[in-house]
């Protein structure tokens, strides 16, 4: 069964931008799914397209089988969203807010109370439950959208950036009840700039550009696809100039960094052999960018190129 | 077999149950806009109309006498209420829809499962309830100032409810179109005060020269206010049931108009 799936998805809006040029994409139940693209590829169009907020052009699209044209409100249940940019009323409270958002999908004030109490104690915000939401912090505010999309217990939870401008121990915390939350069935799609917080979490990834899909696969596919990796030594002594290393590309950044290029069938201790003849010793070393943001960028900038 | 029966069965009622709750929480969340910040919305009618009182019922009216064969006070009374009924609705839903535009917050209705149908009527509902709101509090300053007989309350009743409906929709209306604050504004001033203050709130119009009067049977508020003032006094400028008959079918009219453009996303969906 899939959670999303989505057919000849176009988009032009009425300024004549051209956000979707025909998106097929299916997300399978259960999954745990990443939407990557640069910022203008057509993420939260996509999304926006999906829970109704934005009307799409063309094509179809279905949630657990319901299509969105035929059985909007089936369909609608299934849904929670966790949009990019804050949409609460920012005068009402967060226990208000979340309550109210249960209502409108049809669960009881008494039910919703209960559960308001639940998701906004895991979401650190029951504190703050009577306070006017204007004053939570940017961090804050994400969490309480995050509350509100599970108040109805949706089956497909979608989070359009939820991340942005959140600390690393609450970004942290917030992986590990995302994960809690797939792992109870809910399927999960993400997007994120954090590529990191994608490789970490994310089981199948599609990444869009220009309005196109231009790489769809398991993330594990995709990491091995990476032929060589960039490493960043850190030398004991100062360089003057980039050592010759047969076979692998360097580069000085500054005398006390030094950049090597690895391919895949290499290993890393014929390139230190390498090193030790020529007398350099490694201080310290680590990986340039992490490896989901390597490929990304080359796809990206194919994307660009063609 | 039986599984499907049983998870087939009962869905209609589920979602009927659903819709009920969706429409009451819209309802209550208006409410609680209406009491936070009701020195906006309850106030300032009832300052209003305690200063229309003052100055036209008490030293002003002295001197008219009486219209209609009633105390111009007491004359006056249902046109104020009806006045206030009728602000009231139509700056309700104008002011807490657009405000749900502004702020984005409308979206959690957007992607809701309720209906359109459903979130207008919810937002009506809710300039209903602050109609009624100001509206009972206005009759509570007017008794201050002067009796007031009752001579068919299911005409009073009706005719209140659905003059709120009628500026509730024509709120609701405003605020798809807006683009920004002034343009929920404009209407209010630019028409709505004129065709009240010319829709007999404060005279008869067989007062009024012959010109004057058929020009005054095109404002649909003359309508309004005189189907309730008729129930309180059983005195009408008009035919009552002609009255009605306006009202209803500027509810059907209007009701449709705002389902069909709230179906389409105008202004709101992108
Ligand atoms: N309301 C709108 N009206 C006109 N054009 C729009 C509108 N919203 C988005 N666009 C355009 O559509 C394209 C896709 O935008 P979209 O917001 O879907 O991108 P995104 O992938 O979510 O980007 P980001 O990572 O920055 O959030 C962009 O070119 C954008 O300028
Ligand atoms: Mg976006």
């Amino acid at each position: 069964m899939n959670a999303l799936s989505v057919r000849g998805l176009t988009k032009t809006y009425r300024n004549g931008v051209q956000a979707l040029k025909g998106i097929d994409l299916s997300v399978e139940q259960g999954d745990f799914f990443a939407l990557l693209g640069p910022n203008g590829a057509g993420k939260t169009t996509l999304i926006g397209i999906v829970t109704s907020l934005v009307r799409k052009s063309g094509g179809e699209a279905s949630i657990f089988g319901y299509d969105i044209d035929r059985e909007l409100e089936a369909a609608k249940s299934c849904i929670g969203v966790v949009p990019q940019e804050i949409n609460f009323n920012l005068f009402e409270t967060p226990e208000t807010i979340v309550v109210n958002q249960a209502g409108f999908y049809g669960i009881p004030r008494p039910v919703a109370r209960e559960r308001a109490q639940k998701y906004l104690k895991q979401l650190q915000l029951w504190d703050k439950r009577n306070h006017a939401s204007r004053g939570l912090s940017g961090g804050m505010k994400r969490r309480l959208m995050i509350a509100r999309a599970l108040m109805h217990e949706p089956r497909l939870l979608i989070l359009d950036e939820p991340t942005a401008g959140v600390d690393i121990e609450i970004r942290r915390s917030m992986w590990d009840f995302l994960r809690e939350i797939n792992r109870n069935g809910t399927t999960i799609i993400l997007t994120t700039h954090y590529l990191e917080e994608a490789e970490t979490l994310c089981r199948n990834i599609a990444i869009i550009d220009g309005g196109r899909i231009i790489e769809r696969d398991r993330m594990s596919n995709l990491l091995r696809r990476l032929h060589t990796e960039t490493l960043v030594l850190t030398p004991t002594r100062p360089l003057m100039e980039a050592p010759r290393l047969e076979g692998y590309p360097a580069r000085l950044i500054d005398e006390h960094t030094l950049e090597v290029e690895v391919s895949k069938d290499q290993n890393l201790n014929d390139l230190f052999a390498r090193l030790s003849a020529l007398g350099i010793e490694v201080l310290s070393l680590r990986n340039k960018v992490n490896r989901l943001e390597e490929i990304f960028m080359r796809l990206v900038e194919r994307g660009a190129a063609a | 077999m039986s599984t499907v029966a049983a998870s087939a069965a009962p869905r209609p009622l589920a979602l009927g149950r659903a819709r009920w709750v969706g429409f009451k929480t819209i309802i209550i969340r208006e409410f609680h806009r209406i009491i936070r910040i009701w020195s906006q919305t309850i106030l300032p009618s009832a300052v209003t109309a305690t200063l229309y009182f003052v100055i036209f019922g008490s030293v002003i009216g002295q001197r008219i006498g009486s219209m209609g064969g009633f105390g111009y006070m007491m004359y006056i009374a249902p046109g104020l209420i009806m006045q206030a009924v009728i602000n009231n609705s139509y700056t309700n839903v104008v002011s807490s829809f657009f405000g749900a535009k502004f702020g984005k917050h409308i979206e959690e209705l957007l992607v809701s499962p309720l209906p359109s149908w459903l979130i207008v009527s919810g937002y009506v509902a809710g300039g209903v309830l602050r109609g009624a709101m100001v509206g009972l509090a206005v009759t509570a300053v007017a008794l201050f100032f002067t009796h007031l007989p009752v001579e068919h309350p299911l005409i009073i009743a009706a005719a209140a409810v659905l003059t709120s409906v009628t500026f509730s929709l024509g709120g609701f209306l405003n605020a798809m179109f807006a683009k920004n604050f002034d343009q929920v504004s404009i209407i209010p001033t630019f028409l709505l005060a004129p065709l009240t203050y010319l829709g007999g709130v404060f005279y008869s119009i067989s007062r009024l020269p012959g010109w004057a009067q058929h020009l005054s049977l095109v404002d649909p508020i003359l309508y309004m206010v005189n189907a309730f003032r008729f129930g309180f006094l059983g005195v009408s400028d008009v035919g009552v049931g002609e009255a009605f008959a306006i009202m209803l079918i500027a509810v059907a009219g209007l009701y449709s108009a705002a389902v069909v453009l709230m179906e389409r996303g105008a202004g709101i969906r992108e």
